[in-house]
């Protein structure tokens, strides 16, 4: 027997979710109507996809576009801060695929795994520094998650050392746009990304007058800018998507993946005294978070049958990588988090033409930052009773604005 | 086994190359994937599989 499909299948999209949970429509979607057509708040039809091996085959399609400037893409109301023309993240090859081999060379996952050392010694100041609080406790959003990525994100563009300061400080606020309804804070984020955009303009400029442009990012796109092969316009917009991109991602999976643990102590448990279950743990702690949940959207630029569903020419698309990553037909019993568990294949950084840049560097970023404080902190604990954490329920990255921890 | 990639698919990622070190690398200049080993022997399917079932331009094909 069919259940009847629930009420809230006809309120808008996005729906409310958990603090670790995806919305529990998308079980019912995954077995009911796997593929299905909903509205956004502004009234758009869009099509959710909700199975793991529908979600792969959407985003394998070269049907389902990633170019946000076609007639029909999903539009959510927020486009990233700071990214006003179109990164490369939304368009398609053969014109993505330009920015993407220029900065595959940045991104080598064994330059990724060789920076393991200086992200480590990274990791144990931030963490110094935070232990120096006299009453043993800090919000780990502000004191961890938010400054390690930065900092990284400073060193693989090339952001002169005297300037990290500025440029951490901006990068907060360029991403505090959507954590909190204050429209001060709304405004802060538009001036940051002006100041960002203002201030990575001359530093390509002052690059483009030295002889060698050097070997780090905005090096790579001095000399890419230099051979016509992108305009300086493309070099500015593409370290503000990087910006973007490497930055909240990171910080939230920091941030909800130590809450995740603390809210698992028999998992933490097992971390603590098995180690080398690292780099398996955080694979696990991506597919059952996968905080990067409502950027991964496209448009059908023909129809596509899927299922037995045909999604029309012009009409968009957002492959549910959240639901994906929790089907249990792929996963058995997916909605249960088990650092044992072996899951590589999951959707958590997309898949397809678009799947993320940064991962490789993600991963080392994440294994270094949860081991060390595992290692570190064997005390650390919450500040405030669980119901009081700021969860970032309705954002496009799931992840939370404070994390008050003691130890 | 034999291992054939499309490097015209290939997008970087470096999946294949972490999860089977011994077969796949990634060229310095372009990050696309180069085949260290083109007959790699039967002990290592589990992780050519996993490798192309994770590979996100399913550029790689075992046989
Ligand atoms: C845990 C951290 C991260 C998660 C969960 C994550 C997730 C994602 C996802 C889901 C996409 C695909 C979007 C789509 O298909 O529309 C993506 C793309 C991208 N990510 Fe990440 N990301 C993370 C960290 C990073 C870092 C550290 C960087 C760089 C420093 C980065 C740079 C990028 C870029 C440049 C793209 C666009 C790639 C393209 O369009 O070819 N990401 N990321
Ligand atoms: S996993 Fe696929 S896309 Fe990634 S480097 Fe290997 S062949 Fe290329």
């Amino acid at each position: 027997m069919k259940d009847p499909a629930p009420a809230q299948l006809a309120e808008p999209f996005p729906w409310p979710r958990y603090p670790f949970d995806p919305p529990e429509l998308y079980a019912w979607l995954r077995r009911e109507r796997p593929v299905t057509r909903v509205h956004l708040r502004n009234g758009q039809p869009v099509w959710l996809v909700t199975r793991y091996d529908d979600v792969r085959a959407i985003l394998a399609d070269p049907r389902a576009s990633a170019d946000l400037s076609k007639e029909g893409f999903p539009q959510f109301g927020f486009r990233p801060a700071g990214a006003h023309e179109r990164p490369f993240l939304r368009m398609d090859p053969p014109e993505h695929t330009v920015f993407r081999r220029l900065l595959a060379k940045s991104f080598l996952a064994k330059r990724m795994q060789a920076m393991r050392p200086r992200i480590q010694q990274l990791a144990d100041d931030t963490i110094d520094a935070m232990l120096a609080a006299p009453d043993r406790t800090a919000d780990l959003v502000t004191s961890l998650a938010l400054p390690v990525p930065s900092t990284v994100l400073s060193w693989i563009l090339g952001v002169p050392a005297e300037d990290r300061d500025f440029f951490n400080e901006e990068t907060q606020h360029l991403l505090n746009r959507e954590n909190t309804g204050d429209p001060g804070a709304q405004e802060r984020a538009l001036r940051a990304g002006k100041s960002l955009r203002v201030y990575l303009t001359g530093l390509l400029e002052a690059r483009e007058s030295r002889a060698e442009a050097g070997e780090d990012i905005l090096g790579m796109l001095v000399t890419a800018s230099r051979d016509g092969s992108i305009t300086r316009q493309d070099a500015v917009n593409t370290a503000m998507v990087l910006i973007v991109a490497g930055h909240d991602t990171t910080a939230n999976m920091v941030a909800v993946g130590t809450l995740l643990l603390l809210h698992h102590p028999d998992q933490m448990a097992v971390l603590r005294a098995e180690p080398e279950l690292m780099p398996q743990a955080v694979e696990e702690m991506l597919r059952f978070l996968t905080v990067v949940h409502l950027v991964v959207l496209r448009v059908a630029t023909e129809d596509i049958e899927i299922g037995s569903m045909v999604i029309p020419a012009g009409e968009g698309i957002v492959p549910l990588n959240f639901s994906a990553n929790r089907d249990d037909a792929h996963y058995p019993d997916a909605d249960c988090f088990d650092v044992r568990r072996s899951c590589r294949d999951h959707v958590a950084f997309g898949y397809g033409v678009h799947q993320c840049l940064g991962q490789p560097l993600a991963r080392v970023e994440l294994e270094v930052v949860f081991g060390t404080l595992l290692r570190r902190l064997p005390e650390l604990r919450l500040a405030v009773p669980f119901e009081d954490i700021p969860f970032k329920l309705f954002s496009q990255i799931n992840g939370v604005s404070a994390l008050p921890v003691t130890w | 086994m034999r291992v054939t990639v499309d490097r015209d698919r290939c997008v970087a990622s470096g999946q294949c190359a972490v999860i089977a070190p011994a077969v796949f690398d990634q060229g310095e200049e372009d990050g696309l994937v180069v085949v260290l080993d083109h007959a790699p022997s039967p002990e290592q399917k589990p992780e050519l599989e996993e490798a192309a079932f994770v590979c996100p331009a399913r550029a790689i094909a075992l046989e």
